[in-house]
């Protein structure tokens, strides 16, 4: 039951980049991928910045080798799904049970926008294309055949914790050997619903966000893919590289304080980052990276901040939030921030949290805002809290 | 694993733990809607007041079930939802299309996140551990049950409190006869299975459970194992999974008493219950299917449960399941197969306690 579970490969499509190299690229030069709209069709355009994939729907299908009449999301998971089997490079794939465990919070409600207008006016109108993959589940599935994985097939949705959870259950399936190789992570694409939605909760940045920072006003809304491809020890033993790193500590919390808002003191948050250190073994001391939840409202960076300094003062590891470059991914943002996390061991990097000019005041600890090269980063703790008080910790160990 | 209590609402007459199933209700035209209860019963007043139906049968349901393991603060608390919270998102896609996108309030798109009920049970509980919810159609309540049953072997939990809940609006329901899903001339639901034409009937249902890796010696049923298959090529392969998964469980076809299909009266998808009833679905055991009396959506098989454990518990089948008068033979090992339009498998084995 605590078999190690290695990562073998991961992949991402965000809107710094829609590859791994791309994002890192952008990670290492300080470029954040927030802007105008340019791809949704919303009277919000010159109003709200977001953080949107730099291609149309035409391109990512063409990308996705997919059908240009499917959801967003689906073309995303695609995207970053089949990277991360190729860069795992699995030989053989076909003699392991496989499974792929996606998660999102939106599923095909880019299309649903479209057949919904037409259904109100007549329950008889509104192309059923639009609607037939509204569902979280369609969105998986339609990935899942297209890879060709069946042994293992689900999805999880837990707001912003979604895809943490995900990468957390395909481990324990293969702790529990029900299956070798699993494809885990998630994917959401930009909606009006959830652009409404986040919008009428007034916590939207109207400028770009400023994570961590004293003056910070909101998150801004992105999209994007990210996934890793986990193995057990009998399929690492037949790769030709070494795997990046393991999966060592995870840990499911609830905050249990409200629907929408974290509690001050971080509740949940402290119990996640804490059950995941226990899982792993390790102490707060050794943890080199903290990928931060860290969206840039006043309530989630006060209430992370809040559990982190009672979990690791009065010595903190370096700590960031890449949603400073992605905007919040949503149900995509565990698994974009866990590929992150990743290759920040394999390369020994620091990522930045841009726009970050006045520290919080409360805190005794100052996020990074600076790349940092040659760093030995043995373990990363990456953070993925939502609405409903489900949090999620995960750690990814060198060794 | 112990099924220690249950809740549930359904179509039929099944909240607050009533005479298990003495009468069925009957249901014109194709679509069935649940007997909600007075949730004032369960739900604390205050918390009713923002709840959208399907959140009040999740939550009530849950509730309940807690009420009667006598269990303030579960382990873990998993929901599985196929559809997720439908009344809530499609209040707030009306508004945002009738308003273009403005003058919207944020109160159903809060609660149209698909993990709204289990994180209400949370709150309401003030239970602060694992908390999951899995989202995956016709799988939603399977792979809800196996992380809860993974927990438990896990030992992270010694109780765990795990349920589905779907509900049906105007909306769903119309989009999913549009997608030919349902009979068109039905006249009754009790008349489910002798309607060889096209279609089912719409569904709908909350069924919670309280899962535990120690008997309490009240316990409803043991389960004994659950697993799922996807899209299998066609019944010579269901029969092999069949197979294998008793084999897996140290069960020989012969021990099974009673199998619950999962027959929605749709012509082609009944086939395949059709078939396996006449070659392996075991010359010794009664079979029964259950979907006339909660109708056909993708959570249903926790419906399925909920009566498998109740006929274990009561050592009696009900007469709403069966055609002929029951046999009278004791029950003591079940099988349920279910299959939710040929995608999404399921094989259920439980066992008196």
């Amino acid at each position: 039951m605590n078999a190690p579970v290695y990562v073998a490969g991961v992949g991402v499509i965000s809107a710094i980049g829609n590859n791994t190299a791309e994002c890192l690229h952008a990670l290492e030069n300080g470029q954040a991928g927030i802007g105008e709209i340019t791809y949704l069709n919303t009277i919000h355009r010159s109003a709200i910045p977001v953080a949107e994939v730099k291609l149309n729907n035409e391109e990512l299908a063409a990308k996705a080798k997919l059908s240009t009449l499917l959801s967003r999301t689906a073309l995303l998971s695609s995207v970053a799904a089949t990277e991360a089997l190729l860069n795992a490079a699995i030989p053989e794939l076909s003699r392991w049970r496989t499974g792929f465990i996606s998660a999102n919070t939106a599923g095909g409600m880019d299309k649903s926008e479209t057949f919904f207008p037409a259904f109100l006016s007549d329950r008889y109108k509104g192309k059923l294309r639009d609607i037939i993959n509204h569902e979280c589940g369609s969105v998986t599935e339609l990935v899942a055949d297209q890879l060709g994985i069946k042994n293992y097939i689900t999805t999880i949705s837990t707001a912003c914790s979604s895809s943490a959870n995900a990468i957390f259950f395909g481990a324990r399936l293969i702790r529990h050997n029900m299956l070798d190789v699993v494809v885990a992570g998630g994917t959401d694409a930009l909606a009006k619903f959830t652009l409404n939605g986040f919008n009428t909760l007034m916590i939207l940045d109207h400028q770009y966000c400023k994570p961590f920072d004293e003056n910070r006003k909101g998150l801004n809304l992105g999209e994007g893919a990210g996934y890793m491809v986990l193995i057990s020890d009998r399929v690492a033993a037949t790769l030709k590289a070494n795997p990046y790193c393991r999966l060592s500590g995870y840990c499911n919390a609830n905050d249990a304080y409200h629907q929408t808002a974290s509690s001050p003191d971080g509740t949940g948050s402290m119990m996640a980052m804490q059950g995941a250190l226990n899982k792993s073994g390790l102490l707060p001391s050794d943890i080199d990276y903290i990928n931060l939840h860290g969206t840039g409202t006043q309530n989630n960076d006060q209430s992370e901040g809040t559990a982190i300094m009672n979990l690791f003062g009065p010595y903190y590891p370096k700590m960031s939030s890449t949603k400073s470059f992605t905007g919040h991914t949503l149900g995509a943002c565990g698994g974009v921030e866990a590929v992150f996390s990743v290759l920040a061991i394999k390369h020994g990097i620091i990522y930045p949290t841009l726009r970050l000019d006045t520290p919080i005041k409360d805190f005794p600890f100052v996020a990074e805002t600076i790349f940092q090269k040659n760093v030995a980063v043995n373990n990363v703790l990456t953070n993925s809290f939502g609405f409903g008080g489900n949090c999620t910790s995960l750690i990814l160990s060198k060794k | 694993m112990y099924i220690r209590a249950t809740g549930n609402i359904s179509p039929q007459r099944t909240f607050g733990h009533p005479a298990f199933l003495n009468e069925a209700l009957e249901y014109k035209g194709n679509r069935l809607h649940c007997a909600e209860p007075d949730y004032r019963q369960v739900i604390d007043v205050k918390y009713i007041r923002r709840m959208s139906r399907i959140i009040k049968m999740g939550v009530a349901a849950a509730l309940e079930c807690l009420q009667e393991a006598v269990l303030v603060n579960p382990g873990a608390i998993i929901t599985g939802t196929a559809y997720g919270c439908l009344e809530d998102t499609g209040i707030f896609i009306k508004k945002l299309v009738e308003n273009n996108e403005e003058m919207l309030t944020p109160t159903a798109f809060i609660q149209s996140t698909h993990n709204t009920i289990g994180a209400q049970i949370a709150l309401i509980l003030s239970c602060n551990h694992y908390n999951n919810t899995f989202v995956h159609k016709g799988f939603s309540f399977e792979t809800a049950l196996l992380d809860a049953m993974l927990l438990l072997k896990e030992n992270e939990a010694e109780n765990v409190l795990i349920g589905a809940a779907d509900e049906i609006t105007d909306y769903s329901h119309d989009i999913l006869s549009r997608f030919g899903l349902y009979k068109a001339n039905l006249s009754s639901n009790l008349d489910l299975y002798n309607d060889h034409s096209k279609g089912t009937i719409a569904g709908e249902g909350a069924s919670f459970f309280v899962l535990s890796n120690q008997s309490s010696q009240t316990d409803y049923a043991v389960l004994d194992a659950m697993t799922t298959f996807y899209k299998p090529q066609d019944t010579a392969t269901i029969k092999e999974y069949i197979k294998e998964f008793l084999k897996a469980n140290e069960t020989t076809p012969e021990e099974i008493d009673l199998v619950i299909d999962g027959r929605s009266g749709d012509e082609k998808g009944d086939r395949v219950y059709k078939e396996l009833s006449a070659d392996i679905f075991f010359s010794n055991a009664t079979q029964i299917s259950y979907k006339h009396l909660c109708g056909e959506y993708p959570t249903a098989t926790s419906f399925a449960l909920w009566a498998a454990a109740n006929i274990l518990k009561h050592k009696s089948i009900p007469s709403v399941f069966l055609n002929q008068s029951d046999t009278g033979k004791h029950t003591r090992k079940i099988l349920i197969y279910n299959h939710y339009l040929q995608v999404h498998h399921s094989l259920y084995l439980l066992s008196a306690c």
